[in-house]
């Protein structure tokens, strides 16, 4: 790679008047049927979506979006998918090699659910249903962190809306070798979905899970607002990809992580963009322990007109924490990418290790990657470093791949799908590595043809 | 023009875009079934040579000539110079973050097959860990990234597993032995001597004598400004060793 330091692209454009995300506030249907703490916690956050003011590009969060991308006139009430049979066979068709569990939403219903290899004590269920049997769990784990990187109207409308998706709790000890893969289907002309997924994984357990958001048709406007609470603790390993593979034309797919990281435990998070026509990624990261451990992936493949806009926090609450970040982005025609990360180290999180890299690979002239990295440290012994490079493919590179025989339209696509499968290969499960190193190769090759 | 051997006639080139001219009249001759080595100090244009051959666009070729088995190598692209049975051990490889070092070897033997056919997986993996043996690699490489926070020498075995996957016609090792350690060395001098063959010419381009008391060459060369201006047996080598470079080039030196 030949790289340069790259400063912010672009530095503010001109000021435009901002126009409304949703010109209709959304019709909201409720359930009766669900726990008061939960009505009122639904109730709470459409009041909170109301009052929100919609973003702006003045507002630093979303520096650089643009947010005409993000517009709808109205959203449609969702309707239960027709033929699930086939959406059912679809997904199974699009597994991982192995796996311990599979779930299937489609407009934000369940659909198919398989346990195939789950350790004991282990629960895997769709939330909602574990919002009658584990009400406890859910009530105390269910989006509470209170900070936001931009996208707090999102969540709002996310928690007020529907409850659908997948709740995992991992109790002491147990460990699964496969992962729990879950995939969420939209479709419907102007349709909403709303995954939810909770992981809770407690001491010296091991959990992966993937979720997999696609749409059901091409080309249709559709909104996915998914919001991922993802809970470590004391020793306990969670990894957990958002695989997001939507229609490039219609498609807009705003996904929010929320994560802590007790006592000596490790999150790794992941985020795959190969799809949508625009995205927004917002990873926020507490170590609230010592000990604790996170580390964040991004890996995508951004044409056209695609958009993917990704804010991240790094924050050191405790002593002797550590996070790493990766994001990697493969930009062609007009495509744009935009990093804000920032790491925060806190008063007292003394011994603290943070890392933060973006990397953009910049396969046309038009292309724009755009990236704010940030650091704001306030403890003693810390050892953190921040970056960001855009480049192209260098000639040496492809030389020496056409040096051992391999046409250089080849090599262009071996060394562009190494760019990006090098985050991926931090995880540490052989079948979503896989899996998604397959499927990356394969937009390559269709790409770069 | 023998169709028999690697010929290199009065070759010049200079980087690209310049007039910075390297290469000034090099000729040189390796028929098939040789191994010659090449010396010469430091910046005489060895690695040069070899990367031209291979062809580097970095370098312009402004005349001369060089043919492999009666074939002209400098009018094929790169690729086609290495399916047409060319390898060059590069004495800096290049390294591939995210592409597996057995995806990489499988994709260049794929390149080598007619349009449409697959190449057999199995049969694949079975020959490479035979060769990945012989070498002393640790099958853990065939997973790990191409070169990527490889050491030097790994590096090196790497170039030369490479070179035992792909079967070349004629093989040029620019300074594969330097970065080895001594039993290194011996492992990756046995793949090479095992290749040998009246098949195949080998140039081998090292500063160290020793590497020729492992791979014995049937002609040693020597390398200044460009050119060769000495050629003998490999006693040579020796003798350069005793003597070093400053006794060719005063004895070349008009007097
Ligand atoms: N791309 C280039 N641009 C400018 N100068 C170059 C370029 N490539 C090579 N040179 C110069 O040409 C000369 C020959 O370099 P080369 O690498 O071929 O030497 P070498 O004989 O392989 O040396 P060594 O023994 O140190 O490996 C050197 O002076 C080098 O700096
Ligand atoms: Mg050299």
């Amino acid at each position: 790679m030949s790289t340069a330091i790259a400063d912010p692209a672009v530095m503010s454009a001109p000021k435009v008047e901002s126009t409304p995300w949703l010109d209709e506030a959304p019709r909201r249907e409720v359930s009766e049927d669900l726990p008061a703490w939960y009505l009122d916690l639904q109730n709470d956050a459409w009041k909170k979506f109301l009052d929100t003011p919609d973003p702006t590009r003045f507002d630093e969060e979303w520096r650089f979006a643009d947010l005409k991308k993000l517009r709808f006139a109205r959203l449609n009430p969702v309707e239960s998918a027709s033929a699930p049979s086939s959406i059912v066979a679809r997904a199974q068709n699009d597994l991982t090699e192995d796996y311990a569990a599979h779930f299937v939403f489609a407009n934000n219903e369940l659909i198919h659910s398989e346990i195939k290899d789950l350790p004991e004590g282990a629960t895997c269920m769709p939330i909602n249903q574990a919002l009658e049997e584990h009400g406890d769990l859910v009530r105390e784990h269910f989006m509470k962190e209170e900070r936001s990187l931009g996208g707090d109207k999102f969540a709002a409308l996310h928690a007020a809306a529907t409850l659908s998706g997948l709740f995992v709790h991992f109790p002491k000890g147990c460990v699964a070798e496969h992962p729990v893969v879950a995939h969420h289907y939209v479709g419907g002309e102007l349709a909403p979905i709303f995954p939810h997924t909770l992981i809770i994984a407690d001491e010296n357990s091991d959990v992966t899970v993937m979720d997999n958001f696609e749409s059901i048709n091409e080309g249709e406007q559709s909104l996915a607002i998914g919001v991922v609470d993802l809970i470590a603790t004391n020793g306990a390993k969670l990894q957990y990809v958002a695989y997001q593979d939507c229609s490039d034309t219609g498609a807009k797919h705003v996904q929010i992580n929320n994560t802590r990281v007790g006592r000596d435990a490790q999150v790794k998070s992941a985020f795959i963009n190969l799809g949508a026509a625009w995205v927004r990624n917002e990873s926020l990261n507490r170590m609230t322990d010592n000990g604790a451990d996170s580390q964040i992936f991004g890996a995508s493949l951004a044409t056209e007109n695609q958009e993917y806009d990704q804010r991240t926090l790094q924050c050191h609450e405790a002593e002797h924490t550590t996070s790493d970040l990766l994001f990697k982005n493969a930009l062609y025609d007009k495509a744009r990418t935009i990093f804000g990360g920032l790491i925060q180290v806190l008063p007292g999180a003394h011994h603290t290790d943070s890392f933060q890299t973006c990397r953009n690979l910049l396969g046309s002239e038009e292309a724009e990657a755009n990236a704010t990295p940030g650091l704001e440290i306030n403890a003693d012994q810390v050892k953190c470093s921040h970056g960001s490079t855009s480049g192209q493919i260098s000639d040496e590179e492809i030389f020496y791949l056409q040096a051992r025989g391999i046409p250089a339209e080849k090599a262009r696509q071996m060394i562009s799908f190494g760019f990006l499968n090098e985050a991926v290969q931090r995880l540490d499960n052989k079948d979503v590595e896989e899996y998604i190193s397959d499927k990356i190769d394969a937009k390559f090759r269709e790409l770069l043809a | 023009m023998s169709n028999n051997s690697l010929q290199i006639t009065d070759l010049h080139a200079k980087v690209e875009g310049t007039e910075v001219e390297i290469l000034k009249g090099l000729t040189l001759e390796i028929p098939k079934g040789e191994v010659h080595a090449i010396m010469g100090p430091n910046g005489s244009g060895k690695s040069t040579l070899s990367k031209v051959m291979a062809g580097n666009e970095e370098y312009e070729v402004t005349s001369g000539s060089v043919t492999m088995d009666g074939e002209d190598l400098l009018a094929l692209e790169i690729d086609e110079r290495s399916r047409a049975g060319f390898f060059l051990a590069f004495q800096y490889p290049h390294e591939i973050p995210g592409v597996s070092n057995a995806n990489f070897l499988r994709a260049a033997r794929q390149a080598r097959l007619p349009k449409g056919e697959e190449i057999d997986a199995i049969a694949f993996y079975k020959e490479m860990y035979e060769k990945m043996d012989l070498l002393g690699i640790d099958r853990k490489f065939t997973g790990r990234s191409v070169n990527d926070g490889f050491s030097g020498g790994e590096k090196k075995r790497n170039e030369i597993l490479q070179m035992m996957v792909l079967e070349p016609k004629y093989a040029v090792l620019d300074e594969t032995d330097s970065g080895l350690d001594i039993d290194a060395l011996k492992i990756v001098s046995e793949g090479v001597n095992a290749m040998r063959s009246p098949e195949r010419g080998f140039l081998v381009i090292t500063h160290y004598q020793r590497l020729l008391d492992y791979i014995i060459p049937d002609v040693v060369h020597v390398m200044a400004d460009g050119r060769i201006v000495k050629t003998g047996g490999k006693d040579l080598a020796l003798e350069l060793e005793e003597k070093g470079y400053d006794w060719v080039t005063q004895e070349l030196a008009p007097a």
